[in-house]
């Protein structure tokens, strides 16, 4: 591939020439408190443990705020409640007020959307165009779409009759704190389950704030218990015996775990793993279009994203074109600020992953593997990583195995669509995929072949609740969103 | 009485649409009902285990590929030629487990349950597929697609229903498998072989082992090259290796060992769908 220049004359480059002013959202808006309990049987409660921990703003490294770390005995007292509750009122109640209590959370959470936007976007390092935008609009759709689905779910179950598991024990990432607490949540509740669920350790103010919003609700003490901490917090609640259901959504790593510890045990479980998508640029594709759509595969949430399109696969016709035109757009990406409306890529969740992905693009390096990153300026606090390309990868490479889960892109060329698929299947990772090209024969046949729960065609990163979302392979088991998704929180009869 | 010397069968593994004797060379004797000698079985081996997945998987493309129509045909063939070997079933049934009447009433059940699976295969996928209604500019569905190579771990009991009712939804969903059949009643699942031989089942789709259990499915369920295991065999310890080792490439694990199969309700398109995956398609709706 030969090298084009890039320069400033002729390129836009935004830092340097045209610079935006600042854009801040205010976070004086928004109240953050010095502490927060666990959330149990409806009220906030001081853990048993005695322990809190910090939870820091990753673009200034500045302590938001101390939250409880829950310890076996107020795990315990989390799925007690959680039992009660259901046995005692969220299974008696008529299915259609369940249903309107999630409609009612979900208005709520309309009413209050701007600050659980700035709260996401200052716990977790995300763009506030993002979380606006993306985040609180599809926890607040998750919400809406499962409160209908509560007295009508003998329709989506052809021939049987559906019950809930009873309690859920749910353990979320720091990707999209409030998005996973939606998509674990709503439809736990549709289905009649009761919940106790544990935020990431990093991002756990959101899932506190709508703890807030779930009491001020009125949903019945105990129906949804949030209780934060870290692993063993984790561990606890998996290892419960009064768990009937887990649902997990982290790495694949810690899904492996879970499921091995639930050997011999009855509990349902479904896991959401890891990915490494392959997204595949044909030379017949509209390549403006592809260019987007491999920026927001890739850098979209500073590719904090388990379905993100990170491994680019791309025709060797275009390969040249493309790639030089991709650079040109990754120059015009402006890191920063998070709650600058001009950024575009936010602060790295934590220390721990930069660390992880900048391990990738040192001691990591393989081969001939040529590293691009753009030249923005990056802030002096925080963790921050540059839009990054990764050339001269080889499929057996680390960085084209496993998963980087940072704004970090690998390409790599083929001849055929045979060719293109051997290349995206061969990952033990099946999540998503993407598929660029003019021609609508191409699309069926290749989106049939690569084995991915998502297929993305000309488009890439799209979610919605109506919409199933999960892996085939090691990216794990059960889908999320739309009829498909209720099934793992349902017991068919 | 004739004084005629009735002929033996020798029992093979059933492996790529071949029958093959063991790698090993190992034999266990299988007994009757009465105790008494009825057949020496292979006793199947991890490598023959691991020749039976390679060829399950080689050929799951293709009979995923197949249509759903030619898949009905096929399951429907395997029907009509349990039907054929009807009288032989009974008396297999009969001699090593259960009374005539009840060994009449499986096989009859056996020879219904392919038909009903048979009826399935074009059906399902409408049923469980979905075009969903999302809030952009997008077209977007969700179709069931098979999750591969399933590991099938066959029941003690219901000798020929229990391994009809595991095998017929597996592959009408468009998997490939590998049987671990029970040790009391590997006879009966070499002369099912038999019959999926001659109903244009393409070799490799239904793969039959005949062996010691407890030798064979730890590395069923950890073998990398497998997606899903499946078992009804109701043995507590077993299950817990399976799942313990399933775990190493998170394959999808169903037990249904609490299931009677001569119940005519234990057949539906959800055993299908234990086997399916959900792929969602997205394209943007534009001019």
């Amino acid at each position: 591939m030969s090298e084009k220049e890039l320069t400033t004359h002729q390129n836009l480059h935004f830092d340097e020439l045209w610079a935006y002013d600042p854009a801040p959202e205010s976070p004086d808006y928004v109240s953050i408190e010095p502490q927060y309990q666990l959330f149990i049987d409806g009220t906030f409660q001081k853990p048993e443990s005695g322990r809190y921990i910090d939870t820091v703003n990753p673009s200034n490294e500045k302590v938001l705020a101390q939250v409880a770390e829950a310890g076996k005995k107020d795990v315990d007292k989390a799925v007690t409640a959680a039992r009660k509750a259901y046995e005692g009122v969220w299974s008696k109640l008529p299915a259609k007020e369940r249903g309107k209590y999630l409609f009612r959370i979900a208005r709520l959470l309309q009413e209050r959307a701007r600050e659980f936007a700035i709260v996401e976007s200052m716990d977790s390092g995300k763009p506030i165009r993002e979380s606006r935008d993306i985040d609180i609009p599809q926890v607040i759709a998750h919400f809406f779409y499962h409160a209908g689905w509560a007295d009508k779910l003998e329709y989506a179950f052809p021939g049987v009759r559906p019950k809930p598991h009873g309690v859920a024990g749910q353990i979320i990432p720091w990707n999209f704190p409030l998005l996973m607490a939606a998509w674990k949540i709503a439809p736990a509740l549709a289905a009649g389950n009761t919940v106790v669920i544990k935020p990431a350790e990093t991002t756990p103010l959101t899932a506190l704030k709508l703890a807030e919003l779930i009491r001020d609700a009125g949903l019945p003490p105990g129906v949804v218990n949030i209780i934060t901490g870290a692993g063993q917090t984790g561990v606890d609640i998996v290892n419960h015996p009064g768990i009937d259901k887990l649902a997990f959504t982290g790495s694949t790593e810690v899904g492996k775990i879970i499921q091995k510890a639930v050997a011999g045990t009855d509990k349902k479980y479904t896991l959401e793993l890891g990915g490494k998508a392959a997204n595949i640029i044909f030379d017949d594709a509209p390549v403006e279009q592809a260019v987007e759509g491999i920026v927001n595969g890739i850098f979209f949430n500073q590719g904090h994203v388990c379905c993100a399109g990170s491994r680019l696969l791309v025709q060797e016709g275009v390969a040249e074109e493309l790639v030089y035109k991709l650079k040109l757009r990754m120059e015009t990406l402006i890191v920063g600020d998070p709650l600058d409306k001009n950024t575009d890529i936010g602060a790295i969740n934590s220390k721990v992953q930069l660390d992880r992905i900048l391990g990738f693009l040192t001691e990591g390096v393989e081969g001939d593997q040529k590293i691009y990153q753009t030249k923005c300026n990056l802030p002096e606090k925080g963790y921050w990583c540059q839009p990054t390309l990764v050339e001269n990868v080889s499929q057996s490479h680390r960085i084209v195995q496993e998963e980087v889960f940072g704004p970090v892109l690998t390409i790599q060329t083929f001849r055929t669509p045979d060719e293109a698929v051997n290349l995206a299947n061969n990952s033990p990772y099946g999540l998503s995929g993407g598929i660029w090209t003019d021609k609508g024969s191409k699309i069926f046949n290749v989106g049939k072949r690569i084995r991915a729960g998502v297929v993305w065609a000309n488009t890439f990163n799209k979610f919605d609740p109506t919409s199933p979302f999960g892996g085939y392979k090691e990216s794990g088991m059960g889908r999320e969103g739309g009829i498909h998704g209720l099934l793992p929180y349902l017991e068919l009869s | 009485m004739s004084n005629r010397l009735n002929v033996l069968k020798t029992c093979k593994l059933y492996i790529g649409g071949k029958f093959s004797r063991s790698e090993s060379e190992h034999y266990f004797q299988a007994l009757d009902k009465k105790q008494k000698p009825l057949a020496n079985l292979c006793r199947g081996s991890r490598k023959d285990l691991r020749n039976a997945i390679q060829a399950a998987r080689k050929a799951q493309a293709g009979w995923a590929g197949r249509t759903a129509y030619n898949r009905g045909q096929i399951l429907y063939r395997m029907a009509e030629m349990l039907e054929g070997r009807r009288d032989q079933f009974v008396a297999e049934l009969e001699n090593a487990a259960v009374t005539r009447r009840r060994a009449e009433s499986e096989v009859e059940l056996a020879i219904d349950r392919l038909v009903h699976y048979a009826g399935w295969t074009d059906k399902y996928p409408a049923l469980f597929s979905s075009v969903n209604p999302v809030a952009s500019p997008h077209f977007n569905f969700s179709i069931p697609e098979p999750t591969g190579v399933v590991g099938i771990v066959a029941p003690d009991d219901n000798a020929l229903i229990g391994l009809v009712s595991l095998i017929a939804p597996v592959i009408a969903g468009g998997n490939t498998c590998v049987v671990v059949s029970s040790e009391k009643h590997g006879s009966i699942a070499c002369t099912l072989a038999e019959v999926i031989h001659s109903s244009d089942v393409p070799g490799g789709v239904v793969n039959v082992l005949t062996g010691f259990r407890a030798e064979l499915v730890s590395h069923l369920a950890g073998h990398m090259d497998v997606n899903s295991v499946l078992s009804a065999a109701n043995d507590p310890e077993q299950k817990k290796i399976i799942q313990e080792n399933a775990h190493l490439n998170v394959k999808r694990v169903h037990f249904y060992d609490a299931t009677d199969w001569m119940k005519e309700q234990a057949q539906s398109p959800y055993y299908i769908m234990d086997f399916q995956e959900i792929k969602t398609t997205w394209h943007p709706v534009g001019t």
